[in-house]
This record gives C-alpha cells, structure tokens and sequence, in this order.
C-alpha cells in the first residue's frame, strides 16, 4: 500500500511538472505561431478569399460634410502629409529626407482632375506611391479626397471668402 | 548530566541566524524579485530583425503611430507595419542600407518580417487596443516614452496591479482623443481635467475592475 502511494506520488508530481504556465494556452493570439510548430508560417490566405466586411463594390462619394472633413484632415494628416505636406505643397518631411517630391496639389493638373482621382491613386498608387488601399479604408478614401479639394479651395482664397464673423480671428 | 552540552549556545545561534536569513529570503524572493527589472523585463529591448528606431521616425520625422499601426483604433491588436508600409519610403530612402536588408528579403520572397515581442501578456488576459484609444488613453501611458526610444524596450511591468491602478483611477491618464498619439503630450492649464474627459467619453469606474473585463 505504501508503495503503491509512493508511486503514484511520484507519478502526479511528474505529472505536474508537464503542466504549462497557465500563461500559455491553446489561443491563437494576432501574429502567434502555429501552436507548437514554427513551420507553416506565415499562413496564406487562399487565393480566393476575401477580406471579412470587405464591401462588395466601392462605395459612392458620400456628401460633404464638416464631419466628414475632420475625418479627411485626420486620415491626410496620419498618411499623406509625410511625404505632400499639411498642405498639401509636396514638401513633407520625408521629401525634405530625400524622398522623389510629388506635385502640389495646387497645379492646374490636380485642380481640374475629378475626385475620383485621388480616389484611385490612393487605391492603386501612382508613379512610386504605393498603393494605401491596406491603410486607407474606402470611405476614408473619399473624406481624403474631400479635404485634398479643401486644401486646394484654401490655398487660393482671399480673406473675402472667410466668412464676416471669422474675418476678425485671421487679421 | 547537563540538560545543555558546551555546544548548545553554537546551535542556538545558528538557529536564530538561520531564521533571520530565511525571513530575509522569503522577503526577497516575495516583496524584490518579482519587481526587478530582470523578472519584468522592464527596460529591456529583445533584438529585432532590424534595429528600428521610434525615435527616428516618430520624433525625428513626425510621422503619426498609425501610419505604421494602422489597425489600432479599430482592432485589439495595434498591428505591425506590413513590409509594403515600410517599402513605401525605403523603396525610395537608405534603399541600399545593409541594416534594411531583412526588409527588402521580406519583399521579394513575400514573407513577413518576424519581429519580436517586447510585450507579452498571459493568454487569459484580453487586451483591446482599440478601446483604450477610444476613451483617451495615449499611447505614452503605457508605451513609456515610445517616441524617443532608439530600440523599443518595455516600459511597463504589465502586472495586474498596475493594470488596476488606472483601471481604478483613470482620471490621471486621460487626454483628449485627437491628442492620443502626441509621443510628448502633456497637459496645459487649457486640457480639460481627466474627471471631465471621463464623464465625456463615458467612463465608469464602478465596473471597470470587474474580473470579466479583461478576463473571461
């Protein structure tokens, strides 16, 4: 009996030993490996698949909004201004770094295209832009092309088209 | 005969020394090693692949977190850079840098860059980036001083007890949303006070140390 107790003491001890920090578990976090192997990696999505939520067709310009303006400020200011600037000149850090400069958005060119356009470059890239279709979602798309027309509607205007009550802030 | 041999006083001696050392060695081993820095990792930066720099390109160049960590505001994992997003400027700048080598490799044969992790959590604790960037919380208060590292090291011990103490008092770590991801924010006589950005973003505190919140 008291062997039979030692055995399987020394059997649940080593038994123990196995167990894994409980740190360590059979979930599958963002970036992890296959559980237990190294091989295999990275895992391809198929060729057919597609992205969860991913809209079935690009969406259409939506209205423009002030909302939607902040929005395109934001998404401008976190991706393009690196390389166009704020303003939108082509004169971004990463210009000033070496970085071939892209045209202002302020040349006759860029006025006259339609929004679209900015659309698609920013889906498709452009010249040695890379596409931002990964990084922009499509109806960000739109509010940065939205903001890019702001920005060439503001580099041309005169203290008139300011609107009476804010004329004081900007003299 | 004598109840104590010559050698009893040795023994006691030892005894009480013997006790002070281990009362010593339990506090050390229960109250110090758990929060030196060789146990929590604290300032330590694991190698990487290549030796990126946050300083360089967040306080030197000005770009924004989420040009790299696209999918922070929007999913619980911040998101590593994909190699493209790194492509997009050195396809064109230090595009023969030998430090960039690993980089271009990745391109060609389209196979991710493996980074290391510099913060682990245990798999039963569910950490959602995006809600903490969505109530105010920038990315300093726990990424430490992220934008002047030259390699990333960990900031934070990530123990429970420290996750708590702001789970308990937010107040002090809030900052206005469109400030989040400013690497050297702080607050000025203007920010409106973390009680206010509280009840602004509709933060309660009454269960925000609930077990469930970040376990299940």
């Amino acid at each position: 009996m008291k062997r039979r107790s030692a055995i399987a003491l020394v059997g649940l001890t080593l038994a123990l030993a196995a167990c894994d920090n409980m740190a360590n578990q059979a979930r599958r976090n963002p970036y992890e490996l296959p559980y237990g192997s190294q091989e295999n990696w990275p895992v391809m999505p198929l060729a057919t698949a597609v992205a969860r939520d991913e809209p079935l067709k690009p969406p259409s310009p939506p209205p423009v909004t002030m909302a939607l303006l902040e929005r395109g400020r934001q998404r401008f200011d976190i991706n393009c201004s690196p390389c166009h600037g704020r303003l939108g000149e082509g004169d971004g850090m990463i210009v000033q770094r070496g970085f071939p400069r892209p045209p202002s958005y302020n040349i006759d060119r860029l006025r006259n295209v339609p929004s679209q356009h900015f659309y698609d470059v920013i889906t498709h890239g452009y010249g040695i832009m890379y596409s931002y279709a990964d990084r922009v979602e499509p109806t960000d798309r739109w509010a940065v092309a939205a903001y890019i027309r702001a920005l060439q509607a503001s580099a041309s205007a005169s203290l008139a088209d300011v609107p009476p009550d804010k004329q004081k802030a900007l003299q | 005969m004598a109840i104590f041999t010559p050698r009893a006083n040795l023994f006691m001696n030892a005894a009480l020394i013997g006790a002070v050392l281990l009362g010593a060695c339990l506090l050390l081993a229960i109250r110090v090693v758990p929060v030196i820095g060789y146990n929590t990792q604290e300032r330590f930066a694991p190698e990487q692949p290549i030796p990126f720099s946050h300083k360089h390109h967040v306080s030197g160049l000005g770009l924004d977190c989420r040009y790299c960590h696209t999918k922070v505001e929007t999913s619980s994992s911040a998101g590593m850079p994909s190699t493209a997003i790194c492509m997009t400027c050195h396809s064109q700048v230090w595009r023969n840098a030998a430090m960039l080598a690993p980089d271009r490799q990745s391109l060609a044969e389209n196979i991710p860059l493996r980074w290391n992790r510099v913060y682990t959590l245990p798999d039963y604790v569910f950490f959602d980036h995006s809600i903490h960037i969505a109530k105010g919380v920038g990315c300093t208060e726990c990424h430490g001083p992220i934008g002047d590292m030259d390699l990333t090291w960990k900031a934070r011990t990530l123990y429970m007890s420290w996750c708590l103490s702001c789970h308990r008092d937010p107040a002090p770590h809030l900052r206005p949303r469109d400030q989040v991801t400013t690497p050297d924010w702080r607050r000025t006589p203007s920010t409106p006070s973390g009680e206010a950005l509280m009840a602004d973003y509709h933060v309660h505190t009454e269960n925000l140390s609930d077990c469930g919140v970040c376990h299940r």
